[in-house]
């Protein structure tokens, strides 16, 4: 098998697809005809690609195409409507003149900058508020191209509040790389086993015990990929890393590389996060031009490069497989496992995939040493975490704490007051009240992939229970039956509760329902998405309790409301044409 | 050394590089699947085939089996699941059993027989699905599709051709046709090719061929899903709905 280095990112699917979607505004027929032929591949994979993404579309979009984050905390449904009625297009429609079209999207990392927003799949608009929307409104109306747009609406600032660890010192490129060349990998890679560096993307596995199994395998090649799809909402500390440390994630890569002997490395960066490219390439090219980087790297003979390749809206595809298969440019459906990617991963090869966080801390690891991060943190959780907070608090943005802090602590830091419930590690981690503040955050403990919303006791716990709903059933795969079925019937009966129309039945078929989607699941995105609502019942039975009606049962539908299009038809509304 | 795990107290042997399924088939013990056939590479999906493994519910089709793994199969909590699942699947597309031509040859139904379904239990989804006509002899309707991808593998690994995919995403996923223009009678697909009388469903039909044998003479009105996937029957045999 020949393999090419460095990969040459140009030709991926997903990339052409994209500056398809930007130049035509969608994806036809022909151009998937094109495509498949130009890149060699079979005309329904380059459909099923298309249809798999959330960002490529088979029906023109508007000139100017937003996406409203609908999450918890970066997404404002009373926002979206203001800039729907006041462009009068309705959501998910691209008005019939072509200039604009609105929908929504699942969370797109700016939580801790409030509603967002973003535009033409490559610009984020954060801190919307009414008149932001009322002056975008006018620059839609006046199609004011895109540059002569606000540049500072742009701006998307770090908002790290507290330091620990990671982020206390700068970080001098090369440092990690100069102190790695003194010892050869079975060295380094023994520094990283002892230091005890569990994995910070959310599963925690051993990430020392993982370059090593990945080094033993036997394979043509070995890679290393860098998971920088962070699409757990509420979680925005990958961005954070990326923005300002990226040599820091560059260098830990570097060192897995050296470790497992890859020659060449990916960053699969979620699409949501485009507007980071350029900066990206251009430090990794600053890095090939001073050696640390690419061939040769610092004078030993070591040779390794890294390609930059942008997701599209699927937030499956950070599940580690689904990540390798997109990576190889097809849908992102979770694979079976074993075998697992440190033997069988990309192109079948032995592949270590890596969270943004973990290999960041590498880098410190090796430039300091396993004595420096071992005393950090608790007895099964060496070191530190950094937090993404958002929600309901005074001071939303990263912090970075040793392992061990309480959660009321972090509360407390935050500006955190009233607290009904904190959402720790996204929707598919646990939902938490008053009683549960006291628990340290560690593996052992609470453990989060970084990912704390915080709701005030004005938040409506089941509406923020549906949001989650909504958004495991938009984001199955769809590959198996439980999940793919199972989440779409959880959101609608979320949506039946909150109609006020469940009875105390209801409640059971939900329970039913949640325990088969998470048992019988494929990956862990089915085996969590009924989290939430598991949760709720158990830590916020009232809530549940005072919206369920007394009765026996209620109809699936009700009549009257369904018979409203004959009415509308007919023109007819007098008490004889109801029910 | 010989090797051997337990499904429900019964010993069965297997060989190195068999899963559950392999075993459990060979051994005459019937394990409830849909998007399984021993003549293609296992796919994992419908999970009806999910046991229990030490405690730990696994798919039986992709799992190998492994010395000394005690298995449950045949109880009451998997086996309501799998209605369950079966239920999921029955009200996510659009099932009108009595009109349907694969009536009685169908294994979505006659697995339900073997489960003791007698409703759909859950609201029906009503998605509205694309039929495609446009092939002289073979006929594709989405509606009953379950997206078991067994006439993909069949078309890709046995016809070598290719000739399916799946598209879409979630509760949108669906059935495509890789031709140019999405439609059968644009690809190179062939009557005698087995992704075409593999579909457990009355998704892809044979045209022109329907009712030729009755109903009440039909496979599963004869004999249940379970006789069929443990005897001899063959494959081609089994699927054939138009002789
Ligand atoms: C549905 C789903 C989504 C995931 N999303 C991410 C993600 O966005 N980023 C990430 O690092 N890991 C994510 N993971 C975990 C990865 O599969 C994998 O465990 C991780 O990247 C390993 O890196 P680590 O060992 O450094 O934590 C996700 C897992 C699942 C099941
Ligand atoms: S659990 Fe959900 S996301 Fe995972 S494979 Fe199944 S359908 Fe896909
Ligand atoms: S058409 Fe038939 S064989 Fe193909 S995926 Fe659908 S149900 Fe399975
Ligand atoms: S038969 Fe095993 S998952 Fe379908």
């Amino acid at each position: 098998m020949s393999i090419k280095y460095p990969y040459n990112p140009t030709n991926h699917l997903l990339h052409v697809l994209f500056e398809e979607q930007q130049r035509a505004h969608f994806i036809s027929n022909n151009a998937i005809q094109n495509i498949s032929k130009s890149l060699n591949l079979p005309h329904a994979q380059v459909e099923g690609v298309v249809e798999f993404y959330a960002f490529f579309h088979r029906e023109p979009r508007g000139q100017f195409d937003i996406l409203f984050s609908n999450c918890t905390s970066c997404g404002d449904a009373w926002l979206r409507q203001r800039l729907c009625d006041k462009l009068n297009v309705k959501l998910g429609e691209t008005r019939s003149d072509g200039l604009v079209s609105i929908d929504q999207t699942s969370c797109i990392g700016m939580c801790d900058h409030g509603a967002s927003l973003l535009l033409n799949n490559s610009l984020t608009i954060t801190s919307l508020t009414a008149k932001r929307i009322d002056q975008i409104v006018k620059l839609v109306e006046s199609s004011t191209a895109l540059q002569e747009w606000p540049k500072h609406w742009f701006d998307i600032s770090d908002n790290v509040h507290k330091r620990g660890l990671l982020l206390t010192e700068p970080f001098q490129p090369g440092s990690a790389l100069k102190v790695m060349i003194e010892h050869n990998p079975p060295e380094i890679l023994n520094e990283i086993i002892v230091s005890g560096l569990k994995g910070r993307g959310g599963a925690g596995f051993s990430t020392g015990l993982k370059w090593k199994l990945c080094r033993e395998a036997i394979g043509d090649a070995h890679y290393v990929i860098c998971n920088a799809d962070e699409g757990e909402p509420g979680t925005f500390k990958d961005r954070v890393l990326l923005n300002s440390y990226a040599d820091l994630v560059f260098e830990g890569m570097t060192i897995c590389a050296y470790v497992i002997g890859a020659k060449q490395g990916f960053l699969y960066l979620r699409g949501e996060y485009r507007y980071l490219l350029d900066t990206l390439n251009a430090t990794l090219q600053k890095r090939r031009e001073t050696g640390l980087l690419g061939g040769n790297i610092l004078g030993q003979g070591f040779d390794f490069d890294i390609s930059i390749i942008v997701g599209a809206g699927a937030y499956i595809c950070g599940e580690e497989s689904a990540l390798i298969e997109s990576l190889e440019e097809k849908r992102g459906i979770p694979r079976i496992r074993p075998p697992f990617p440190v033997t069988q991963g990309y192109k079948e090869q032995p592949t270590v995939v890596n969270n943004v966080e973990t290999l960041a801390t590498v880098a410190k690891i090796v430039l300091h040493g396993h004595h420096w991060f071992e005393s950090h943190g608790t007895n099964r959780s060496k070191g530190s975490k950094l937090l993404s907070v958002s929600g309901n608090c005074a001071r939303p943005g990263i912090y970075e704490y040793d392992f061990g802090v309480s959660l009321q602590e972090v509360l407390n830091d935050v500006g955190a007051e009233n607290v009904q419930a904190v959402q720790v590690g996204g929707p598919s981690g646990r939902l938490l009240g008053p009683d549960h503040f006291n628990h340290l955050i560690s593996f052992e403990g609470l453990s989060t992939g970084g990912s704390l919303m915080i709701f005030a006791k004005h938040r409506d716990i089941l509406a923020l229970i549906h949001n989650f709903s909504h958004f495991f059933a938009h984001e199955s795969c769809g590959f198996c039956t439980p999940c793919r079925v199972g989440t779409r019937l959880l959101e609608n009966s979320m949506s039946k509760l909150c109609n006020g129309h469940s009875t105390a039945y209801d409640i059971d078929e939900i329970k039913h329902i949640s325990a088969l989607v998470s048992q019988y699941s494929h990956c862990g995105l089915g085996v969590s998405a009924a989290h939430p609502i598991l949760d709720g019942l158990k830590y916020f039975q009232k809530s549940f309790e005072e919206k369920i009606l007394k009765k026996e049962m209620e109809p699936e539908f009700d009549l009257d409301s369904e018979l409203s299009e004959a009415r509308a038809i007919t023109d007819r509304d007098d008490p004889g044409a109801h029910l | 050394m010989s090797q051997s795990i337990s499904i429900d107290d019964i010993e069965v042997p297997f060989e190195s590089g068999q899963t559950i399924m392999d075993a459990a088939l060979a051994a005459g013990i019937y394990i409830p699947h849909l998007c399984h056939n021993p003549c293609l590479k296992p796919h994992g999906s419908c999970k009806l085939c999910s046991v229990e493994v030490n405690g730990r519910s696994v798919s039986s089709c992709t799992t190998k089996a492994e010395d000394g793994q005690e298995i449950i199969n045949n109880s009451e909590k998997l086996n309501k699941a799998r209605l369950t699942i079966t239920q999921m699947l029955f009200i996510e597309g659009n099932h009108l059993c009595p009109t349907c031509e694969k009536t009685g040859h169908c294994t979505l139904q006659a697995v339900a027989y073997h489960l003791g379904m007698l409703d759909g239990h859950f609201p029906q989804f009503y998605p509205k699905r694309e039929v495609d006509a446009s092939h002289p002899s073979i006929m594709l309707d989405r509606d009953r599709c379950i997206l078991c991808e067994l006439c993909v593998r069949a078309s890709r690994d046995m016809d070598g051709k290719n000739v399916f995919a799946i598209s879409g995403r979630g509760t949108d996923s669906h059935l495509s046709v890789n031709s140019p223009t999405g439609k059968l009678v644009d690809s190179n697909i062939d009557k005698d090719d087995l992704a075409v009388h593999i579909c457990p469903v009355g998704a892809i039909l044979i045209k022109e061929h329907g009712y030729e044998i009755p109903i009440g003479c039909r496979t599963f009105d004869l004999r249940s899903i379970a006789e069929i996937d443990l005897g001899d029957v063959k494959l081609s045999e089994k699927s054939q709905h138009n002789e």
